[in-house]
């Protein structure tokens, strides 16, 4: 009633303009909403390789590829069970194009994403962030180089899950290079190659598809990714 | 009674069986000859030994994912782009050794030719700067262990090795049997151009 007044007290034209506004503000409101950062804290886990791109051969003779698929579906579980929504680039071995995973990622809006890899070379955690140059944020980005606005992040979570690793008691090495899908991702992104878990002697305690090493990292990186989320800059 | 045109053409296929035996028997005096010259010309002199430089390599290392710098002395020749094959065939045959830090069979035989280009800035100028063109061979691209960070090692250790070696090189390109290939072993990329000062900054190491 009170409006009703105020609207008399402006006159017709004046009560028309003043609803068309609200009503376009409303309509504004409305449609930007679905566009707007999702409130859900988002992971995207890529397991590397697939269908005939095997990846390497690990010592117990399964193929890369079979390892990196285990290990995301280990962390998908982990991950769901702590209250965060999980995408993953494929489910099955099929091949998936590196161009498809980026979009898949990109599409996602994800707060972290994970390139899954295994190796029988070096010891311990590899991560990986790419070696491009951190660039401003841009409405539109080039393709090639979408990772750039998104270096200092990826940065940021590698530094966590270095962290959380190395608490862990892991041997970890940070190292950044040039990665097809990852360069073309717009989330904080990262590769992370598992090794053999190695003793003091050098030799080899754990292959990189043994069970327990495999959930030992996964839930590492599980309880890592939940510090990730709660960190005050989180969108 | 025999003929007399079968006499005639029995004598004359017996004048040409003797002719074809003596040229038979010239031929292979002359080729004996020739064989004997041969000997003859055989280089009596040790060839000239390139002078011993100092070399240096940036040798990966598994266990931490550095680059360690390593100098050698090695007999380099003149030619800039047989020198880059003989030091990058050195550092190879590092990683071919029983013991390596970063195990990659094959040894100098991995790199089949080293091209040097030079890289035109602008519109004229030549910069003075050049691209090493790396050309693997299939066999050491085979044998290569799969996994991200060794084959970044790699990548990374030749493209240093190059740099501290001859500084105008500030780009360097893969090429296997001569064709380019989307990778080295299923990660590491070999299609884009490396910058050799990347070399020095993209390995991190071992923070445990």
């Amino acid at each position: 009633m009170r409006w009703i007044r105020v609207l008399r007290g402006l006159g017709f034209t004046s009560s028309v303009i003043v609803l068309a506004t609200l009503s376009f503000l409303a309509i504004a409101g409305a449609q930007t909403s679905p566009n707007s950062p999702p409130s859900r804290f988002t992971v995207v886990l890529d397991a590397a390789h697939g269908g005939d791109d095997t990846g390497g051969r690990l010592a117990s003779g399964q193929m890369e590829k079979a390892d990196t698929l285990a290990l995301s579906v280990r962390m998908r579980s982990l991950l769901a069970a702590r209250g965060m929504a999980v995408v993953t680039t494929r489910e099955s071995d099929t091949a998936v194009d590196p161009v498809q995973r980026a979009q898949t990622a990109n599409h996602a809006k994800a707060a972290a994403c994970l390139s899954l890899h295994a190796t029988e070379s070096g010891s311990g955690i590899h991560i990986f962030t790419s070696s491009l140059a951190p660039a401003e944020p841009a409405r539109f980005v080039p393709w090639k180089t979408a990772q750039a606005a998104w270096i200092t992040r990826s940065l940021a979570l590698a530094g966590a899950l270095n962290s959380a690793l190395l608490h862990e008691g892991f041997n970890v090495t940070l190292s950044r290079t040039d990665l097809i899908g990852v360069d073309n991702m717009t989330c904080p992104a990262l590769a992370i190659e598992i090794a053999p878990l190695r003793g003091p002697d050098g030799k080899v305690v754990a292959e990189p598809d043994d069970a327990d090493y495999q959930a030992h990292v996964a839930n590492t990186l599980a309880t890592a990714l939940l510090a990730w989320r709660m960190e005050p800059h989180q969108p | 009674m025999i003929p007399r045109h079968q006499k005639i053409l029995f004598a004359v296929l017996l004048a040409a069986a003797l002719v074809m035996a003596g040229v038979l028997w010239h031929l292979r005096q002359r080729a004996h000859q020739r064989l004997l010259a041969g000997e003859d010309s055989a280089p009596t002199k040790a060839p000239d030994v390139a002078p011993t430089e100092r070399a240096t390599l940036l040798v990966a290392n598994d266990a931490d994912g550095s680059l360690l710098v390593q100098a050698r002395s090695l007999p380099l020749p003149a030619d800039p782009g047989a020198r880059a094959r003989v030091i990058l065939g050195n550092l190879l045959d590092l990683y071919a050794a029983p013991d390596a830090a970063h195990p990659v069979s094959g040894g100098a035989s991995g790199i089949a030719q080293v091209f040097l280009l030079p890289l035109q800035r602008g519109k004229n100028g030549v910069s003075g700067d050049e691209m090493a063109v790396v050309n693997l061979t299939s066999n050491f691209a085979a044998s290569h262990p799969s996994g991200l960070e060794t084959e970044t090692l790699t990548v990374l250790s030749i493209c240093g090795t190059l740099r501290a070696n001859l500084p105008h090189v500030t780009e360097v390109r893969f090429l296997v049997d001569g064709q380019q290939r989307p990778n080295l072993a299923g990660h590491a990329d070999l299609t884009r151009i490396y910058l050799t000062a990347d070399a020095a900054t993209s390995t991190g190491g071992n923070n445990q």
